[in-house]
Parts: structure tokens; sequence; C-alpha cells
């Protein structure tokens, strides 16, 4: 009796179970899925009094649009928004994982930004998720050579990070790999390189709020225009202190551009191609009666 | 002497979508004029309805006959360019132009030829018969063709076909006698109809875009017509 037979339900974190079998296919010639990605521009920069970050609104899936209208700017604290690039279903997780972590909750609490931003990255690169010991940048070392315990990158979530404190604003950027950074400004995502040559070309110190958004506005729209992964509206997200403003579809830059001025009939049922009947043939017999059954 | 790439192809996608539908006096056939590779756009303004008549400046590949290729723009050119050649061999030889059921041949052996190193492109041809009824050739990339009254090719084609069989349904070409495969739509109509087609495939593939050039053939010769498409 040195084992338990009976399985015991998983404390959380994530299941491995079909990665050998997975692996296994794949060997055998098996395409490996392809998941919801948001090829994506999301930036951020600080502005005179705060942060402002940006987002285009598509998620695409291959060459297909997905969805026309996402949001890509996630709450995480009332003070503290987080855009998210990457694959979809990873960048929610881990924004919302990162609002379930105590430690942050806590600091958000305190309103302390800095000390909550680096209770994240920890999540999202997530190592071991029954681990809760996060002596940071340390470890973050030690484990990129690591290949058992951590995702290396397999939870693509790239994050652009914003929120203003009790020490002022804060602008973070948290690649897929764990690593961050802190800067004045920041671009994220498949048409990070559009929106960069904007704020390389243009940003400046202590910009006011109408500068800072028409500055993000542009960057944005470079995305959407220049980089297939990202399109249609320009999302807003202008934080100061104690106060923020959400600016949802801030800017509609592609609207449809013809719609048929006669719409269109659709055939309103299926065509009757034959109405003749022909009634089934009983062809078993059912006898009542019968010799008993053998046993 | 250099180690080439392990992963390097002579072929690449520059997306798109093509058009062409058939009435009983005129054809349409359309194309977006967005040329891209991965996620950059290469340029806005890049037809894809061939314009062969480069080599003959009298020809638009002739006037009753006109292409719309997408796939590999660097293979589509020199198809074109091979097209234009073999067509002017032929009014050298005949003293006439190729009607286009006899250019829709020369496209498939063209493309059959090159079997083992196919041409990239995916082709609509379309343009009037004999008779002046309007006649759209679809193929594949090594030549398969057919006689349709309308199809759709390139990046947005699983998007635009299924709707277009909705909204002309084709007899089967199985039936005996072969039934007419022209759409009964007029000439406004299709039009109307392959603007919305770009439309609506614009909204949901990122490969189709920017602009819809729309050729335009009938009786009393070509038209072009343009429309603006979404640009993101």
């Amino acid at each position: 009796m040195s084992k338990s037979t009976v399985d015991l339900p998983p404390k959380g974190g994530f299941s491995f179970d079909l990665c050998r079998r997975n692996d296994m296919l794949e060997k055998k010639g098996l395409k490996p899925q392809s998941f919801l990605k948001t090829g994506t521009t999301i930036v951020g920069l600080i502005f005179q009094d705060g942060v402002i970050l940006g987002a285009d609104t598509r998620a695409t899936e291959g060459p297909i649009v997905a969805d026309k209208n996402c949001e890509k700017i996630h709450y995480m604290a009332p003070n503290i928004y987080c855009c998210g690039a990457g694959t979809a279903a990873d960048t929610e997780a881990v924004t919302v994982e990162a609002f379930e972590n105590e430690k942050f909750v806590l600091y958000c609490r305190h309103g302390q930004l800095t000390a909550a931003i680096t209770s994240l990255p920890y999540r999202s690169r997530i190592k071991s998720c029954y681990s809760t010991d996060t002596s940071e940048e340390t470890s973050f070392q030690a484990e990129f050579h690591n290949f058992q315990l951590n995702y290396q990158g397999y939870v693509q979530a790239a994050l652009v990070l914003g929120g203003v404190d009790v020490t002022g604003p804060h602008l973070h950027t948290i690649y897929p790999h764990g690593s961050t950074d802190s800067l004045p400004f920041a671009t994220m995502g498949s048409g990070s390189l559009a929106a960069m040559s904007l704020f390389e070309s243009k940003y400046k110190e202590g910009l006011t709020r109408d500068e800072g958004i028409k500055l993000v506005v542009e960057a944005i729209c470079a995305g959407i225009f220049n980089d297939l992964g990202s399109g249609s509206n320009v999302d807003v997200c202008v934080i100061t202190k104690g106060h923020k403003d959400y600016l949802r579809n801030h800017l509609l830059p592609n609207p449809r551009t013809y719609v048929n001025p006669n719409g269109f009939t659709f055939p309103k049922k299926t065509e009757v191609l034959l109405t003749k009947i022909t009634p089934l043939k009983e062809k078993v017999e059912v006898i009542e009666g019968g010799d008993a059954m053998e046993e | 002497m250099t180690k080439q790439h392990a992963n390097w192809s002579p072929y690449d996608n520059n997306g798109g979508s093509c058009v062409a539908i058939a009435g009983a006096d005129y054809c349409v056939i359309a194309a977006d004029t967005r040329m891209s590779t991965g996620y950059n756009i290469l340029t806005r303004e890049y037809s894809k309805i061939s314009k062969l008549s480069i080599v003959h400046s009298a020809l638009q590949m002739h006037d009753k006959c006109v292409m719309a290729s997408s796939g590999f723009q660097a293979d589509v050119k020199a198809l074109q360019k091979n097209l234009s050649a073999r067509h002017l061999i032929y009014q050298h030889q005949h003293n006439k132009q190729m009607s286009c059921p006899a250019m829709a041949q020369l496209l498939s052996n063209t493309l059959y030829y090159k079997r083992f190193f196919p041409y990239y492109s995916f082709n609509v041809l379309g343009g009037l018969d004999n008779e002046g009824k309007g006649c759209v050739f679809t193929y594949d990339a090594v030549g398969s063709y057919e006689r349709v009254g309308y199809s759709s090719q390139g990046s947005g084609s699983t998007l635009i076909m299924p709707f277009l069989d909705n909204q002309l349904k084709s007899p089967s070409p199985l039936l005996l006698p072969a039934q007419d495969a022209v759409t009964p739509l007029s000439e406004s109509e299709a039009v109307d109809l392959v603007k919305t087609v770009f439309a609506s495939a614009t909204e949901r593939d990122i490969y189709t875009g920017d602009k819809l050039e729309i050729v335009i053939l009938n009786a009393s010769g070509i038209r072009r017509e343009y429309l603006e498409l979404r640009k993101d």
C-alpha cells in the first residue's frame, strides 16, 4: 500500500495530459492546431499627467478576421489597465490570473503599481503553478534554462501595462518569455514596428492629454493600415491620478465601403423535387405468443 | 560556397481575390488591387487583371477576353507574358484574334506544361465566346479547367464562392442536354453583386482590400469601374 490508487483531482494550473499524445500525432504528420490570435497593434505612452494606452480591435485566425471589434485593453484595477497581444485566450488568462493573484491585488489596494507589476511577470511566465515563491529577477534567468517547468513563451501573451499610483505614472511591457521593460513609450504586437516608427519620430516628454491621445491614435492607425494583422477601430484608455477615461471605439476609420442598394433575397425553403410518397414495406412479421425462450 | 537556407521557397503568396460572372451578353471580371506578403502590404494599387496589351497595343489580351489572377504575382507576370507572346504569334499566323474558348485552352496547356514546377497562380478567365455570350473559365494552378457561369479564386474565394452559389445557383454540369451556365442577372445587377461580395470579403479576409477593379465586357466593348475598399 505504498501509493493511493485513487486519482486526486488536480489542484489547479495547466493539464499536460495530452502533450505526449499530441507530440506523437505531430510526428506522424498531424498539423498542430491553430489558436485565435490577436495579430495586434497595442501601444502605451506616458504624458504629463498620466498614461495613455491604445489598441486596435481586430482578432484574426490565420488569414480570417475572427472578430472585427474585440477589446484588447483589459481592466486590472481601478488605476491599472493592460493591453494584450498574442493568443487571445492566453492574454485573457494572464490578465485574469494576475487579477486573481493575491499579491497583485494586495499591492493594488495599497496603490503601489510598481510593486503590483513586479508581482505580475511571475504569473505571465507562469512557472510551476503550485509555486508561490516570486524571487523576481534572479528566478528569470534560472528559469530560462529550465525547459521542464516554465512555459517558455508557449503562453503567448505580450502585454503593455500602464497605470498611475502614489509614485506617479508607470508603463511596462511584458514579453512572452517573461522579461519586462519600464519605458516612457512602448508598442507590442505584429503592428509594433509601424506604431513605434511614429513614437520614435514624434514622442517627447511632457505631452498634453490631447497631444498624447493624438499620437496614440496615429500610432494605432499606422498599425491598422500597414499591418494586416491589425485593423478595424481604435480603442484608447487615458489614466490619470484618481481618474480614467476608457474611450472604446475612439475612432472608426474603417466603415463598410459598399452596401447593395437593392438588398438580397434568399430562397425561403428547400426546393421540392418529389411529392410521390412510397410507403415502407413491412419486412418483419410479428407473431404473438411464440415458444417460450430457452433457458 | 554559401550555404542555402534550408527553408527557402521559390514561391510566395501575394493574396488577393478574383471573381468573374458570365451573363447572356456580358461578362464581369473583378479583382482587388492589394498585393501583400505575410502581414505586410507591398502595394495598394496592383492590377491583378491581365493587361497583355503591353505587347500588342490593340488588345486587352484582346478585347473579348481578360484574365484575373491571384497567387504569386511574379509567376502571374511570367504567365501573362508567355500568353501574350503566344497570342501575338497566333495573330501573325492566322490574321485574327484568338477566341476566348481558344485562349482558355491555351492557358490550360501553358499551366500543365509546368506540371512539376507549376506557376503558383489561380486564374479566372472571362470574356465573350464566338456567339457573343458571356463565358467564364476557372482554373487550378496546374491547368485543370472548366467553363462555368461564375467563379471566384484567391484568398477570399472561400468566403465569396458560397455566397455566389446561393445567389446564382447554376445547373449541374452533368445534366443532359447541357444547360446554359450563364447567370440570369442583368449587367448592372451583376456589377452590384460583385461590389457586394468584395466589400464583404474585405471585412473578413485580411489579404483582400484597398480597391476593387471591375472590368465589364459586352458587345459595345470594354469598360472599367473602380470601388474603394477597406484599407486596414
